[in-house]
């Protein structure tokens, strides 16, 4: 059990079961939709960007505790941030999650604070992809994606 | 493997332990617990039958078939053939001429899509599947559609997973040249009507394939009494290796059709002007084939039948029986599909849990289900679900296997705070 709570903390059950930020977001300047065929996740990000910042961020979409769960954190971690500094966070959300150095990883996340919480789902590498599928989406909708993004 | 309403408690004439006992992997642990193996519809587990088949055709006589006169390659052609009149016989073919190895199902239905479909459908010709189909029996139909504009046809399922018969009648029209349908449903279990689908086919002179992937290994099959013209399955999902299956097709229709792939093998003489085809079934088996795989899916049969079908009718019919009683007891657990006839599978959803964590979670347990779409997205779309759990069962699976399951699914419910 403990094995699994590693994966399923209180705050990833809390933000799956309350997402944050949930629904349309009206006047959105950026909109990006990520889907992951393997699974039938469905996420789309909506961003109000301004001077360089993600001043609101939104999303909507169905899919798995990990993947619901990441986006609603997501939301709530970049606002107010720069584009860069966004960049910069997945990128180490992304080592935290895939790296086999234990130590490595740790380092990564730390900064990350409540994001964090995702360390667990390095012990399940196929389920990376749905930690990882919002902020895919986010990076896409920062670009300007028209394409929607796929994981596989 | 077939459920109905009073399923009848037989003891089972099949002695579990000694079967297990002969599945090598059984006997594996994962993250330190006894594996809990249900996920067979998707591939089954190999007897040790089979695994020492194959090793043995490459151990002790493999040689290409149909080309060496040397004492060697006749062995392995021999062994070859006799796979084939081992498949013959369990599908009940009139003739071994009928049976042509292919990869697997998708392959063979690939195959009648491209030499029936290509040499006998004009545009405007109709195919009628149904909304429960595997992607390999809706996919190879619309690349025929897209190539030659024939019209595919879709014949609807009720709420419970059971085809709609009166609908399916209706949608048989003077333009309907083949019907193409599941033994049983992959996603849901569902058993069709394949008697009354033939029958009405019949009358009105339409082919009919029947793709068997989840019924060859839960029930036996007489092609004959049947009538169909078609009948697929894979070899991997009756405890025989990965790579190969059959298409069974009667002689007339076989005969008719073009072959499909062309190269060695399939000839009978070559010239740069011309080539003359080989006989059946070597027409249709272009290039070195799946020899040990094919032998080794021989042993599968030999396997299966030694077990005997009327055994694993009664055990896998009893514990699927069990399996529907313990899972109703869960709260919030709703079965996709609740089919007259079920046959080998369940397909769950657990409210307020997706399927993938809940296969996360019962991983952790040892407990192997599929979550997902099956590769039959139409039927999802279907009961508007993403994907489901699909927990699916085998001769070697027991109560043991179910109380697992059921213990595994309370576990997500605990995890989950429900």
């Amino acid at each position: 059990m403990s094995e699994l709570r590693d994966l399923y903390q209180e705050v990833i059950l809390d933000h799956y079961k309350q997402p944050r930020n949930f629904g349309a977001l009206d006047g959105a300047s950026h909109h990006a939709d990520g889907h992951n065929p393997l699974c039938g996740d469905a996420v789309t990000v909506s961003l109000t960007v301004a001077d360089g910042k993600v001043v609101d961020a939104h999303f909507e979409g169905s899919g798995c505790a990990i993947s619901m769960a990441s986006a609603s954190l997501m939301t709530e971690a970049v606002k107010g941030r720069s584009e860069a500094e966004i960049r910069a966070m997945f990128e180490r959300f992304h080592v935290g999650l895939t790296t086999s150095d234990e130590m490595a990883a740790m380092d990564a996340l730390e900064p990350l604070e409540k994001l964090a919480v995702f360390g667990g789902v390095r012990e399940y590498p196929v389920r990376v992809k749905c930690a990882t599928l919002p902020w895919h989406t986010l990076i896409a909708a920062l670009d300007h994606a028209t394409k929607p993004v796929k994981t596989e | 493997m077939t459920v109905s309403a009073a399923a009848p408690r037989v003891r089972p004439g099949l002695d579990l332990a000694a079967i297990r006992a002969d599945f090598p992997i059984l006997a594996r642990r994962v993250h330190g617990k006894r594996l809990v193996f249900l996920d067979s519809a998707a591939s089954a587990q190999k007897p040790r039958a089979v695994i020492d088949a194959e090793r043995e055709v490459y151990e002790t006589e493999y040689a290409n078939v149909h080309r060496g006169v040397y004492w060697l390659s006749e062995r392995a052609t021999a062994s070859y053939e006799a796979a084939r009149e081992k498949v013959r016989r369990l599908l009940n073919a009139r003739e071994g001429r009928e049976i042509v190895f292919v990869r697997g199902a998708t392959e063979a239905i690939n195959l009648v899509a491209q030499t029936f479909g290509r040499a006998f459908l004009a545009p405007g010709d109709e195919v009628l599947i149904t909304e429960v189909e595997h992607h390999a029996n809706i996919v190879p139909w619309q690349m025929l559609r897209d190539e030659k504009g024939i019209v595919l046809k879709v014949a609807p399922v009720d709420d419970e997973g059971d085809l709609d018969l009166d609908a399916f009648r209706s949608l048989i029209g003077p333009r309907t040249r083949l019907i193409s349908v599941a033994h049983v449903a992959n996603a849901l279990g569902t058993v069709l009507p394949v008697e009354a689908i033939v029958g009405l086919a019949r009358e009105r002179g339409i082919p009919v394939l029947l793709d068997g992937c989840q019924a060859v290994q839960h029930q036996p099959i007489d092609v004959q009494a049947l009538d169909c013209d078609f009948y697929v399955f894979s070899g991997h999902k009756l405890y025989g290796p990965s790579g190969v299956g059959a298409l069974y097709g009667k002689a007339e229709w076989l005969e008719k059709m073009p072959p499909w792939q062309g190269g060695g093998d399939m000839i009978r003489s070559v010239t740069f002007d011309k080539t003359e085809y080989n006989e059946l079934p070597w027409k249709f088996e272009a290039g070195t084939p799946n020899i040990a795989g094919v032998i080794a899916l021989g042993a599968a049969v030999d396997y299966v039948q030694s077990v005997g079908y009327d055994a694993i009718a009664s055990h896998e019919t009893e514990l699927l029986g069990y399996a529907v009683r313990e899972l109703s007891k869960i709260n919030s657990l709703r079965f996709i599909g609740r089919p007259r006839r079920r046959s080998g599978v369940i397909s769950l959803a657990l409210e307020g849990v997706h399927p993938h964590d809940i296969a996360t979670i019962l991983d952790r347990e040892a407990i192997c289900v599929r979550a997902g779409h099956h590769c039959a997205q139409p039927t999802m779309t279907r009961f508007g679900v993403p994907a489901t759990v699909r927990a699916s069962f085998g001769l070697y699976n027991g109560h043991d296997d179910v109380d697992a399951l059921v213990a595994g699914l309370r576990k997500v419910q605990e995890v989950f705070g429900l």
